[in-house]
């Protein structure tokens, strides 16, 4: 953590996933009412810590497997539906607002911390 | 494969999707009491068919939105009733009602309209975000 983008990194990174995952539940609601349409979310924690190189087994030996998710995983599956509805469709207009609308603030948070910490650094630079 | 490439494609498909199923609850009602002098010519009610429409082929990013594919008449017999001194009573006296329920229209409209209204608060809700991204570090 001694560079800038180290010191701001977990940050950018949970924004950016955090967009991605606004977009995924945007789509959840714009196919509300599509019959066989099947909502999709993403796995918020699990992208984050692949990003960041969090959580995996350490490598000590040439033979062992790599544990973790590959780079070609977007980390996006579906969703565990409540209530099934007879036309295939497992979209829940009420869950997909609310995981909205958390999504929403958690991004305005990691938004904040980013801008708390390039006022921080700004102030270091100036030195005021 | 048309293009979704951001929330505002997203949105703009889903809510042309939903005004195309509230056009056809227009035409339904508008319809509602029309009468014909044969079964054939009867109006039957109208329904978008929807289909999800995939941003990219595989189906990865998890990013779709709606197209309508189809706009389909629903097959239901239209309500034939008895009234010879109609001016459009066929030969036996019978005219043939449009097959819609008004009931059933009265919900798709309204689950339409909120469907619709969900699209634009998503979006003025990410663009409100994206405004604020914008000037961060300011």
């Amino acid at each position: 953590m001694k560079t800038i983008e180290g010191h701001l990194k977990v940050h950018a990174e949970a924004l950016a996933l955090r967009s991605q995952r606004n977009e995924i539940l945007a789509s959840n609601i714009a196919n509300a009412a599509t019959p066989n349409f099947k909502a999709k979310d993403l796995d918020f924690e699990q992208m984050l810590s692949s990003k960041m190189g969090f959580g995996k087994v350490n490598i000590s030996d040439k033979r062992h497997f790599e544990m973790g998710i590959g780079p070609n995983d977007q980390g996006v599956k579906f969703r565990q539906n409540i209530t099934p509805s007879m036309d295939g469709n497992t979209v829940e207009l009420h869950v997909e607002q609310l995981q909205f609308s958390e999504n929403v603030m958690k991004y305005q948070t990691s938004l904040e911390f980013l801008n708390r910490k390039i006022s921080g650094l700004m102030s270091a630079i100036k030195g005021e | 494969m048309a293009d979704l490439k951001n929330i505002f494609d997203v949105a703009a498909r889903g809510m042309s999707a939903q005004m195309v199923r509230l056009n056809t609850v227009a035409s339904n009602l508008a319809n509602a009491r029309s009468v014909a002098s044969s079964e054939a010519e009867a109006y039957r009610a109208i329904k978008p068919v929807f289909s999800t429409l995939y941003a990219d082929d595989l189906e990865k990013t998890g990013i779709s939105s709606v197209d309508v594919v189809d706009v389909v008449a629903v097959d239901k017999d239209p309500e034939k009733v008895y009234q010879p001194g109609h001016p459009k009573a066929d030969k036996d006296g019978y005219i043939y009602m449009a097959a819609v329920n008004p009931e059933e229209e009265m919900v798709e409209m309204l689950e339409a309209s909120r469907q619709y209204e969900n699209n634009v608060e998503v979006v003025s809700t990410l663009r409100g975000l994206m405004m604020r991204t914008i000037s961060m570090g300011k």
